[in-house]
């Protein structure tokens, strides 16, 4: 890019950066509560009832924060797209800055991650209170720090798709069928390989690239779980993000340029 | 000079519709004109400017703004213009300055130029007061004078406004003429679309009738109206001799080159018994007529005691080149 359109993608993230400064308190409950409330309900409660047996919580931790950051990078590019792109128009100004198009969409997904990243890393201090323990060692942060990134990514970049490819009237309807089925595939509740006496359920939960960050995530914090080779994870979430971001720009720019 | 806005031979056809949206076009805005596109909706008229604001793909010719090919060169395109769109669409996380200020920051403009502008647009078109608030608190009419800022903001060289009064009060209409008018006055050339006739013939420089995707007359908005045959009129009080008749003064004022049809005036029926008042329909310009109609009567010693020109209006225009069925 040359100089224009660099200060175009600039100063657009540092709009996005400032707006969520201002209403920091509802990003922080946006994307807080939710992972927040399934640590306590099962790591915490059931564990303590004595409903989970051995370290099931640690089992869920790595899940929960990769749960964390691919839906807030989701959600943070689908919801705003559909309502700007369908109702508010709000996006038409950022379409007619001196930048291509395709930026646009990049600085969406750009800033979706970041908002992730900070959700997930907030996770870490909220496992260690809630739980009383969080199983990581220092060596595995760099591969954590890259899963969490890769996991972002993608979650935009579904998010990206989605939200080009929904309009404002069948937004409920979408979502209810793709989060949910989303949540509860992607492995982050119980880990993949345990899975082999449920071979269908195992099938299912390898085409949702949430299970790649959940296992990839899993790898590192917990080693000696059973888990999917970790090149294995990276490898299929690269595939996910090349795949997810061709369809998705393409959306995009069907959608900004008639 | 380089103009403003070129387009050639536009041809903008959406997928799975029969006609074109835009058949074939062709125009020109000279650099420092106010140009109208005039249409009923659905002529085509926002699709081209969609196509000249690089938001709409022409399916074949081209079109350049301030020299610069849109299909080839958007973004460079993007930094010379500026759009004024129909719906609000101003970024409601954001107060109305911060409005402009990051539209300019979009646009590379520098912080303290940007301040300053931001003020300077906001005194401008009487917002300065309500500056601090979100633009979700604004009424429709704020809303429109602050889009209509937000596009100063980045000094572009082609402005175009899509139907800029429209929703409007009277008094914020002529509010966003006079400011057209200031911007024009500072150098920018304005493309507006409407189908508000007062608004094309007190504003623009010239006027482009659009319908069906073409253009069927381009000029200025007094040209188009003298190019309406049989539309101009003259009415005609005339007091004749005792041994005079009406139906002869009316038979040979008919007869009169360029005089298409004389008709009685009925709607003010004449005072004296002599009297007598007509209206002429003309092919030609109303004054041209005075001098011959006027040696006529005297010939017959009759006297010319009042006359009034009828002009046609651009709405007469527009009716005749579009028809009067309903979009």
């Amino acid at each position: 890019m040359t100089q224009a359109p660099t200060r175009a993608f600039a100063a657009l993230l540092w709009r996005d950066v400032f707006v969520t400064g201002r209403e920091l308190v509802a990003f922080l409950a946006q994307v807080i509560l939710q992972p927040l409330f399934l640590l306590f309900v099962f790591g915490k409660v059931l564990g303590d009832l004595g409903y989970t047996q051995g370290n099931f919580e640690q089992v869920l931790l790595p899940g929960v924060i990769a749960f964390t950051a691919f839906l807030t990078a989701l959600q943070n590019v689908a919801f705003p797209l559909v309502i700007d792109f369908s109702y508010t128009k709000e996006i038409e100004d950022r379409l007619m800055a001196p930048l291509p198009t395709s930026m646009v969409a990049v600085e969406k997904i750009v800033f979706a991650t970041l908002r992730a990243l900070v959700a997930a890393v907030l996770m870490f201090p909220l496992g260690y209170w809630v739980l009383g323990e969080v199983s990581i060692t220092w060596s595995a942060v760099p591969a954590v720090a890259m899963f969490l990134l890769l996991g972002s990514l993608v979650g935009a970049a579904v998010g990206l798709t989605l939200g080009t490819l929904v309009t404002a009237s069948k937004i409920n309807l979408v979502f209810a069928i793709v989060l949910t089925p989303l949540l509860f595939t992607g492995s982050t509740q119980f880990p993949w390989a345990a899975l082999d006496d449920l071979r269908w359920f195992q099938v299912i939960c390898a085409v949702n690239p949430l299970t790649y960050v959940s296992e990839g995530m899993r790898a590192e914090m917990l080693p000696s779980l059973e888990h999917i080779p970790v090149w294995v994870s990276a490898v299929a979430l690269l595939g996910f993000l090349a795949v997810f971001l061709a369809v998705g720009v393409r959306g995009f720019l069907r959608r900004a340029i008639d | 000079m380089t103009p403003a806005v070129q387009v050639q031979d536009l041809v903008k056809r959406y997928p799975k519709r029969p006609v074109n949206a835009v058949d074939g076009i062709s125009f020109t805005v000279g650099a420092g004109e106010i140009f109208g596109l005039l249409g009923p909706n659905g002529a085509g008229k926002t699709t081209t400017i969609g196509v000249l604001t690089t938001r709409v793909k022409a399916t074949s010719g081209t079109a350049t703004v301030a020299g610069i090919d849109v299909g080839s060169h958007p973004v460079a395109a993007r930094a010379r213009l500026a759009v004024v769109p129909q719906r609000v669409n101003l970024d409601r996380a954001l107060t109305a300055r911060q409005n402009l200020v990051f539209h300019a920051a979009y646009h590379g403009v520098p912080v303290a130029e940007r301040n300053r502008r931001a003020d300077a647009v906001l005194e401008q078109f009487g917002l300065a007061d309500r500056a601090k608030d979100k633009v979700d608190f604004y009424s429709g009419g704020m809303g429109q004078r602050l889009l209509i800022a937000r596009a100063m903001m980045h000094a572009p060289e082609v402005l175009f406004l899509d139907e800029p009064s429209t929703g409007l009060d009277p008094q914020a209409r002529l509010f966003v003429w006079d400011r057209i008018r200031e911007m024009r006055a500072a150098g920018v050339t304005i493309v507006l679309t409407t189908h508000d006739m007062d608004e094309a013939s007190t504003l623009a420089d010239r006027v482009g009738i659009m319908d069906h995707g073409t253009v069927l007359a381009l000029d200025t908005p007094e040209a188009l109206t003298r190019s309406l045959p049989g539309s101009t009129t003259l009415d005609l009080s005339i007091t004749y001799g005792a041994l005079d008749d009406a139906e002869a003064i009316i038979k040979e004022l008919s007869s009169v080159a360029g005089v298409e049809q004389v008709e009685t005036v009925t709607s003010a029926p004449p005072v004296a018994a002599t009297e007598l008042r007509v209206r002429l329909y003309l092919s030609a310009e109303a004054a041209a007529f005075i001098a011959p109609v006027t040696a006529l009567l005297l010939t017959r010693g009759a006297r010319l005691t009042a006359i009034s020109l009828g002009e046609p209006s651009l709405e007469d225009v527009f009716i005749s080149l579009t028809g009067r069925d309903l979009r």
